[in-house]
């Protein structure tokens, strides 16, 4: 369902952020992406949502060829991805019920579909009750549950985590994480990218570590492998 | 697209107008202060350009005829010249009414120069007053007059006068007055424009995130762009509403306290239902399409990643 083949990534400023990566992820597979600060990793993410483009090689999602997609066509891509990122990025004028229903008014659902649906999304990350606060009134734990809601409203094929649990603390890590195993084990397919060893090394799951651009390691039930 | 999408836009546009509460307002605040100068010189340029036109319009033909035409000829030749495609009006002086004029324009300070004259011993010729339909031709309506003169082998007129020099100094004036009028509203305009949109542009700065996650749970651009575009819009409407109606009130004002000293000078400016319309139009139109424009350009900035 994602395969990446031979994928090289150069920026502007001649930094080789990925050289030559070829891999493939099934439908409703874990992965978990580590290695170093600056290893590639969020360069890797960027490219599966079509944020960046491939320098070379081929990159294809869902049976999208990402690389050669029209701008046109990148939005209906994308609403095949759910995005979560270290630092939520939710709206902040926008309450929670806003937020999530936003992902969904995006591709013109029904009124009343919107208001079911994010009523159900909402009592599966368990923020029934604070539908009308706005995200600054949550705590970091609550908003990232917000951004995942967001992120599987629209029943995406595949999650993108970049840090997910990088601001929580271990507690409400985990709460984090019981939540990501739920929706994978409802179907969908997760990546994430992570420091956390300890979560890594509980919660077994395949690994790819990346250093320097490169594939090092690909393992499943891995071990995070580095020193935290 | 959608009913419910176009009615979503809406919604979220003017949610938007409400929601970045301080930012609408600097937005407005910018537009109205920049349509509002340019407004008050719109006024003043239409003012100089009406002035100038009542001063133009006083411009006027004489035709002095010889002592003694007879009447067919005058009638005749008051016939030719009211057939002159460029003249308005020919009005018939008689030597009479030319003398009384004399003595109304001299005035009790200059009486005597004229006394013991009387209609036995005027000194004046009959003459013709022509007005023209657009003063800036004058000198070619004298022109042909002059020519019926001489196609007439009795010659029967010694002289057209139009002030020729003053005339043309006077229309140099109005028109560099009306031209200047025009340079600065256009130059004010302009500054309005950047202004404007330089404002809008930061409101939208401090929402390229807003953008970018839109962007990322996979809206098309047009979708993000209609609520700006609302946006904007309002924002122009509330901006210019705002300017027009303070104009129009300080105009207003401004007539009415003004009216009886300026009535003294002879100047009359233009009334609030010549100019209100006029003004109200441009400011709103302009207003609006700057609020569009503003946003819009910088919303398409931040759609390209």
């Amino acid at each position: 369902m994602i395969e990446l083949q031979d994928i090289w990534k150069t920026y502007a400023d001649g930094s080789h952020a990925l050289r030559g990566v070829s891999v493939r992820i099934d439908r409703n597979e874990f992965v978990y992406l580590v290695g170093p600060s600056g290893a590639g990793k969020s360069t890797f993410m960027k490219l599966i949502y079509r944020e960046e483009i491939p320098t070379k090689g081929q990159i294809s999602v869902n049976g999208f060829n990402i690389g050669k997609l029209k701008p046109r066509k990148i939005p209906y891509v994308r609403r095949n991805i759910g995005v979560i990122f270290q630092d939520y990025r939710l709206l902040p004028k926008l309450t929670v019920y806003e937020n999530i229903a936003f992902a969904m008014e995006v591709i013109e659902a029904p009124h009343r579909v919107i208001k079911k649906r994010t009523m159900e999304v909402l009592e599966l990350v368990g923020l029934r009750g604070k539908h009308n606060s706005l995200p600054q009134q949550l705590s970091g734990g609550e908003q990232q549950r917000v951004a995942i809601a967001r992120a599987i409203v629209n029943n995406p094929a595949v999650i993108v985590a970049d840090e997910p649990t990088g601001n929580l603390d271990p507690e409400t890590s985990w709460g984090i994480m019981n939540l990501l195993e739920e929706i994978n084990f409802r179907g969908t397919t997760i990546i994430m990218a992570t420091h956390n060893k300890e979560i890594v090394n509980t919660l077994r799951k395949r690994v790819i570590a990346i250093e320097n651009g490169i594939i090092v390691r690909d393992e499943m039930r891995g071990e995070y492998g580095y020193e935290s | 697209m959608k009913v419910s999408t176009v009615v979503r836009h809406l919604r979220e546009g003017l949610k938007n107008v409400v929601r970045n509460g301080w930012m609408t307002f600097a937005s407005v605040s910018s537009i109205v202060i920049s349509l509002f100068i340019l407004g008050v010189f719109l006024l003043l340029a239409m003012n100089v350009n009406n002035l100038a036109s009542q001063i133009e319009s006083q411009v006027e033909i004489r035709v002095y005829l010889q002592l003694n035409t007879d009447q067919a000829k005058i009638n005749e030749l008051k016939n030719a010249i009211g057939n002159i495609p460029e003249v308005k009006s020919v009005e018939f002086v008689s030597k009479d009414q030319g003398l009384e004029l004399l003595r109304k324009s001299i005035g009790a300070d200059g009486s005597e120069l004229l006394e013991g004259y009387d209609s036995t011993n005027n000194p004046l010729p009959d003459s013709f007053t022509v007005e023209v339909f657009e003063p800036q031709k004058i000198a070619y309506a004298a022109k042909q007059i002059d020519a019926i003169s001489k196609a007439d082998e009795t010659k029967p007129i010694t002289s057209v006068k139009y002030g020729k020099g003053t005339v043309e100094t006077l229309f140099k004036i109005t028109n560099a007055v009306r031209n200047i009028g025009l340079v600065i509203v256009a130059g004010l305009g302009i500054t309005a424009m950047f202004l404007i949109s330089n404002t809008i542009k930061m409101t939208i700065l401090a929402r390229r995130r807003e953008i970018g996650i839109m962007k990322l749970v996979g809206a098309t651009n047009n979708f993000i762009r209609w609520p700006f575009f609302i946006e904007g819009a309002l924002i122009g409407l509330m901006g210019s509403g705002f300017t027009i109606a303070l104009l129009l009130f300080g105009y207003s004002r401004l007539v009415e306290v003004s009216q009886f000293e300026l009535g003294l000078m002879m100047i009359k400016l233009v009334t609030l239902k010549e100019a209100g319309f006029f003004v109200s139009v441009l400011i709103l139109g302009l207003g609006t399409l700057l609020g569009i424009w503003g946003s819009t350009l910088s919303v398409r900035k931040y759609l390209k990643v």
